[in-house]
């Protein structure tokens, strides 16, 4: 999946920093340790920032652009921050073919934000998923964690209501 | 836990605490001279029910039997995933078997004094379905359409146990199965004895089991690997993240085995980050077996060493494929490499490695407790056993099936799924995800196998089973998994790399209604190199979709590039939105909600109205169907 490199300005911690370097030294000597390395990077800074890579990169002793290889390669990793609305519709063939092709669409139109990105402001982020395997409640979106199931194209608006 | 004898000692009191769940006891002692239990209420803790509130239904059931003084004779239990997910949150209450569907917060108190008190069942939460055209009240689980063709191997403790306390699972025979192999069995004798039953890989290919073990016992001696494959990346397969979080502790066993069978000490579970109640139930289990020592060293005291790591995936299709899974393990960018050599020769570090996925390995206990030809009696020729289907799409039970493979699709749609709703039409049947076909309505009655979906122009996959119904369009549905696999390809191979793009932007071409016929053959000839070319099964299997749908769906493509229609109103482009002007009362709704003032009023007052008519501009029009959702009179129509 093609990825696009944040402009929000990186604003870590030396507290995240310190659990940063606690979590790469955990895995000293383990065996292909790189992806629980970022995994835990990725849930004490949210994201992936180049800034992150690169004191993993001085830390493990592993390039830069390989760490850079991985990241981009998988799709959890994120190189962009969630807004402080994160929305997530699921696109999984099971959601897709009861409509959530449309309910992304609209949810894309009511916060004025493109799939796969993040708005200016910080606010709200939009994402399309692969299958959550909720498939029983399709079409399905998460709003911050918050699952709501058997939507329609209607109730679209009235849920993001409670977000703005 | 050094001894046997404990395994049985704690089996054989967690059994009484089990049989009310069978209906043969009405009450029993949890702890001796404490009174008796004499209710248990089983509430799901699967993905699908708890995405529908059932956390809270189990907090607020606590709550209200702590505020009665119910507690000590009423046990909630919170399991993995019963299966029929459309209907969640699901609630049983032993011992009567009452099974309550929709469950919500607020009907705790009524299911309360009602049921747990009073002894009478809640009748408005009580399942109904029809049966023979009449809506009839199901009070107990097993009685419904959805459970009745069912037949329970791989899923036998989802639902029926608390996946996180180890001593519900030994309560079920668990982990008698590593006791047998591991006093009674040599190695070869297990390998023997999982080449008889026929067990094939539940995956997607289907590769026998045994063989695949015993490749990997033939290697000399020293460090082996045993890999489970939790990646389940096909959109809308959820059969192994069920089974994981309704029976973590078959899959620890049955790699243990696996283990003793090849000479290797070392697992790896390899499991999708988008699981985390299957990830959380994994870790509890794997404490949990580790504390009980049927993890670890010395297992037993037969000196047999085995333990598991847990390693998340991050969101790579690709690495459901086994190599690319191995090199993700070792913390690579996940890319396939080609066979040979094969995991079993040269796999995870370099070393002899057996990769199975979660539902074969949920087959494993059963077949050494129960003996090979106990398994290879159920299934077809060449296909034993039994296969678990994630149903979705348009069909009224959406959920999990487990059936004897030879069930027909007809089966398993009409009578467990219930059929599709709202008395639309079949069309198509989606088997093996993005890499399997659309199976058309003449293939109804096709036993189910690994070799008939083969015949067809699909394949088994990992089971999902994706029901479409008139109102989808084929065209639309192979774009949308062509998405998916362009998404998705790693990037090593051109053919897959490059082609598939080149596949997408042909379909975008005709959905988008500038298609030629020519494109037809260009598409055929396309699928062909990709297929041929590409090393791992992701490319050799992502054309399928098209292939598939070109096959049984030709007149639809026609349709698209020919007439410029798509005949199931889905592509967007070729849409015509229209008013009947006879219908349409003038109000002017469908102008306001029109984003793009394509909306007009004409001049023409339809006989009985007041106000004229609207109208839609064509060139105007988006085609965001907003007039439509909104019109009351049924005025507008897309065609």
């Amino acid at each position: 999946m093609k990825k696009k490199l944040t402009t929000v300005v990186f604003r870590g911690t030396p507290e995240q920093e310190e659990k940063l370097i606690a979590a790469i030294d955990k895995y000293k000597g383990v065996k292909g340790a790189m992806m629980p390395i970022l995994q835990e990077a990725q849930s004490i800074y949210g994201y992936l920032p180049i800034e992150v890579q690169k004191i993993i990169a001085e830390r493990t002793g592993v390039s830069l652009e390989e760490i850079y290889g991985i990241a981009s390669f998988y799709a959890q990793f994120k190189l962009n921050p969630d807004g402080e609305v994160a929305v997530a519709v699921c696109l999984g063939t099971a959601c897709y073919v009861k409509g959530s092709g449309q309910i992304i669409e609209e949810v894309s139109k009511q916060l004025n934000v493109a799939v796969g990105s993040t708005s200016p402001d910080g606010r709200y982020s939009l994402e399309a998923t692969r299958c959550i395997g909720a498939c029983g409640l399709a079409p399905v979106m998460t709003i911050n964690g918050e699952v709501y199931g058997r939507l329609t194209v209607a109730e679209v608006a009235g849920i993001l209501e409670k977000y703005r | 836990m050094k001894s046997i004898q404990e395994l049985s000692e704690i089996r054989d009191r967690m059994k009484q605490a089990m049989v009310i769940r069978k209906g043969t006891e009405k009450s029993y002692d949890a702890v001796a001279g404490q009174g008796s239990v004499r209710s248990q209420v089983l509430i799901c803790g699967g993905t699908g029910c708890t995405s529908s509130g059932s956390v809270n239904i189990h907090k607020a059931l606590d709550e209200e039997l702590e505020r009665r003084g119910l507690q000590d004779q009423v046990k909630v239990v919170q399991t993995g995933c019963f299966g029929l997910c459309a209907n969640g949150p699901i609630m049983i209450i032993y011992p009567e078997g009452t099974f309550y569907s929709h469950v919500k917060v607020e009907d705790v108190p009524e299911i309360v004094s009602e049921h747990l008190l009073g002894g009478r069942s809640v009748d408005r939460l009580l399942h109904k379905e029809k049966v023979d055209g009449v809506l009839t009240t199901i009070p107990s689980l097993a009685d419904t359409g959805f459970y009745k063709k069912q037949h329970r191997v791989a899923l036998r403790n989802c639902g029926a146990i608390d996946p996180e306390n180890i001593d519900e699972y030994i309560g079920t025979d668990g982990y008698q199965a590593l006791a047998k192999v591991l006093t009674q069995m040599t190695p070869q004798q297990v390998i023997d004895t999982v080449l008889a039953s026929g067990l094939r890989g539940r995956g997607g290919a289907g590769f026998p089991t045994g063989r695949k073990w015993q490749f990997a016992a033939n290697q000399p001696a020293g460090k082996k690997y045993v890999v489970c494959n939790a990646d389940e990346g096909d959109p809308g397969a959820f059969m192994d993240r069920s089974v994981l979080e309704g029976d973590p502790h078959a899959v620890l066993e049955a790699m243990a085995i696996a283990g003793y069978a090849i000479g290797a000490d070392e697992g790896y579970i390899y499991v999708r980050a988008e699981y985390p109640i299957a990830v959380h139930r994994l870790q509890v289990a794997i404490a949990q077996a580790r504390e009980y020592g049927l993890l670890g060293q010395d297992i037993f005291g037969t000196g047999f060493n085995f333990d598991i790591t847990l390693r998340l995936g991050a969101g790579a299709f690709v690495c459901g494929e086994e190599t690319a899974l191995l090199t993700s393990i070792e913390g690579n960018r996940g890319e396939p490499h080609p066979r040979p050599p094969f995991p079993a020769v040269k796999g995870l570090f370099g070393k002899p490695t057996i990769i199975n996925n979660v539902e074969t390995y949920a087959n494993v206990a059963q077949i050494i407790n129960n003996g090979a030809a106990w398994f290879s009696a159920m299934g077809t020729e060449k296909s034993k056993g039994t296969k678990v289907f994630a149903l979705g799409g348009k069909i009224v039970n959406t959920g999990l099936v487990e059936i004897p493979m030879g069930t027909t699709l007809r089966e398993i749609i009409d009578d467990i799924g219930g059929g599709i709703p709202n008395g639309k039409k079949f069309k198509a049947a989606q088997t093996g995800g993005p890499s399997g076909g659309c199976i058309p309505a003449r293939f109804l009655d096709t036993p189910i196998d690994y070799d008939n979906l083969l015949a067809i122009g699909s394949m088994m996959g990992s089971g999902g089973l994706i029901v479409m119904d008139e109102d989808n369009c084929m065209v639309d549905i192979a774009h949308f998994f062509l998405e998916f696999t362009v998404d998705e390809s790693c990037g090593k191979c051109t053919p897959c790399r490059v082609g598939t793009r080149r596949l997408l932007e042909i379909l975008e071409k005709i959905i988008s209604g500038n298609g030629e016929m020519e494109d037809l053959d260009r598409m055929e000839e396309l699928c062909r190199y990709i297929k041929e070319g590409s090393a791992c099964g992701l490319g050799q299997t992502a054309p399928n979709p098209v292939i598939a749908t070109m096959k049984y769906f030709r007149d639809e493509y026609i349709a698209h590039i020919v007439d410029k229609t798509c005949p199931a109103g889905v592509c967007k482009k070729l849409l015509r939105y229209s008013i009947d002007p006879e219908k349409c009362i003038g109000c002017g709704k469908c102008a306001r909600n029109c984003p793009n003032e394509a909306i007009v009023r004409t001049d023409y007052i339809a006989p009985g109205h007041k106000l004229a008519s609207m109208q839609i501009l064509a060139e105007k029009c988006v085609k965001c169907g907003a007039c439509m959702s909104g019109c009351k009179f049924d005025a507008i129509s897309k065609s």
